[in-house]
Parts: C-alpha cells; sequence; structure tokens
C-alpha cells in the first residue's frame, strides 16, 4: 500500500487528475460520501490556486495515523510568489484574480487541521488533514 | 478529451444533464453553447440536472452562479436538479449560496415547477 502520491500540478488537467487520487484515497481510506467530497473539493481548491497564482507546484496526498486516529493529509506546495498578507486570504470573498475568494477559508471549514506557511517570493506550503471519525 | 454537455430543446425549455465530472474548459465551454443555444431558440427557461456530480468546488460554483445570472438577464428561468447531499454541505462549508435559483429533487420535479413557473 502506497502511503504517499503525488501529482505534479502544470497544466489545468492536474487540477482533475489531483482530485480524482484524492477521492480514490479517501474512498480507500473508509471516508463516507461527504468526506470524500469534502476532501475532493479542498484538493481541487489547493490545485487550482497553484496552477493559477504559482505558476506549478505539487499535491501530496499521505495517510496518517495519530493516538490511534487515522486520517488523510494533503500537503500543497509551491515556489512561487508567496502569499504576502494570510489574514487577508483566509477571508470569505478575498480574491485577486476575480474569483469568489472561497477557496483558501473554504479549505479550512472543509477540513480537520489547516495550516499556510508562506513566504514573500519563495513559495507557499499549505498542509491540511482529515480525520476518519 | 473535451467532449462539450449536451443541451436537448424541449417545447419553450431547455434541458441539461450534466453526466461526468465537469473540467474548468467542459464548464466555461457550456456556459457559451447554453446562452448561445437560448438565444437562437428564444427558450423561455432552463432546467440543469446534477444528480451525477459528486463534489461542486469554487470554481465550478463560480461557473454555474454566472450561468443563472445570465439566464435570467436574457429572460429565462433555471431550475438546478439534482444536488446531492454531499455537495450540498461542502457548497454551504465552502460559504457559497446559490441564491436567486429554483431547486428541485431530480429532473422530473424540476420541469414540472419550471412548466408551473411559466404558467404563472
Ligand atoms: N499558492 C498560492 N500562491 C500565491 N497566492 C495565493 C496562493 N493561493 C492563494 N493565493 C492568494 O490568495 C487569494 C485567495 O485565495 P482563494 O482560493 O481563497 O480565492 P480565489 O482563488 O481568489 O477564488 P476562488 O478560490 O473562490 O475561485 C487568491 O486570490 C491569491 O491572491
Ligand atoms: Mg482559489
Amino acid at each position: 500500500m502506497d502511503l504517499r502520491s503525488s501529482v505534479e500540478i502544470i497544466t489545468e488537467w492536474d487540477i482533475v487528475a489531483a482530485r480524482q487520487l484524492g477521492r480514490n484515497e479517501a474512498k480507500k481510506a473508509g471516508f463516507g460520501t461527504v468526506d470524500q467530497a469534502r476532501i475532493t473539493t479542498a484538493i481541487s481548491e489547493l490545485a487550482r490556486n497553484i496552477y493559477l497564482y504559482a505558476g506549478k507546484g505539487k499535491i501530496e496526498i499521505e495517510r496518517v495515523t495519530d493516538n490511534g486516529k487515522f486520517g488523510i493529509k494533503i500537503i500543497a506546495s509551491d515556489e512561487g510568489p508567496g502569499i504576502p498578507d494570510l489574514r487577508k486570504v483566509m477571508e470569505d470573498g478575498f480574491s485577486t484574480s476575480g474569483g469568489l475568494g472561497a477557496g483558501m477559508p473554504g479549505v479550512k471549514r472543509l477540513m480537520d487541521e489547516f495550516k499556510v506557511v508562506s513566504e514573500t517570493g519563495a513559495g507557499t506550503t499549505i498542509t491540511t488533514t482529515k480525520w476518519l471519525h | 478529451m473535451n467532449a462539450r454537455i449536451p443541451i436537448l430543446k424541449l417545447n419553450e425549455v431547455l434541458i441539461v444533464s450534466i453526466q461526468w465530472e465537469l473540467d474548468d474548459q467542459t464548464a466555461i465551454q457550456f456556459q457559451e453553447d447554453l446562452l448561445n443555444k437560448m438565444h437562437k431558440t428564444a427558450a423561455l427557461g432552463v432546467v440543469i440536472d446534477l444528480t451525477p456530480i459528486d463534489f461542486i468546488d469554487s470554481f465550478i460554483a463560480k461557473v454555474l452562479g454566472d450561468v443563472i445570472n445570465m439566464t435570467g438577464l436574457m429572460g429565462a428561468k433555471v431550475v438546478i436538479t439534482g444536488i446531492q447531499p454531499a455537495v450540498a454541505i461542502t457548497l454551504i462549508e465552502l460559504g457559497i449560496r446559490l441564491s436567486n435559483v429554483m431547486t428541485a429533487l431530480d429532473l422530473e420535479n424540476g420541469l414540472d415547477k419550471l412548466y408551473k413557473e411559466l404558467e404563472a
């Protein structure tokens, strides 16, 4: 069993590939349909942000355990421009691309754990986990 | 790779049944195709059935919302049908409201609702 799989995000089609991989992993891990949809949506948001704002990057999907808890961790990383104001991008409706500005705050609500590390000019890494309840 | 979503015409109504996962290109193409077809056929209403769709992200939600608003601008009514529970839940958690739109459980109910609305 692969504990970690990853998809390079370079073209728009890689967004589709990443979320399909995520859905399969979520299903295999035993998540129900609602959590599968949450995980798939979260990956789609993060992958599209990489494609739109960083040009390219990577989505990694990993199975994790913690004190008998079981879950799926998504790591979205890029070496793009970074996010200058982390507080702003977590506000509903904030977008620099004419989008809904729902991606970042949405992923945080869809998942159980959410962490952003970003450095201007160096890139962004977002780590987010969903636990199997 | 990039098949178009078929748009059927039934009397004065257009019916769209989205059968597979939407990629960005297909979604945008659909938006354009639907508006063109509405213009050409002078349709009074549209039913969009999403039964097989198992997730909607912010991009697809924006395209759908735009389609709904543009259809309204062109003077037609829209009914969205077949939203799965998991899709409804994730849309709300994303913070997305599809406002100003009629919804129904399935295509049949959606058509009923649309015809009633058009008669009113
Ligand atoms: N990986 C990234 N690198 C640089 N900037 C980013 C990255 N991800 C997000 N951002 C910035 O954060 C903003 C908010 O992102 P978010 O996903 O919440 O909304 P959006 O992408 O603008 O619209 P939506 O996701 O609703 O279509 C973006 O407009 C962009 O400026
Ligand atoms: Mg986004």
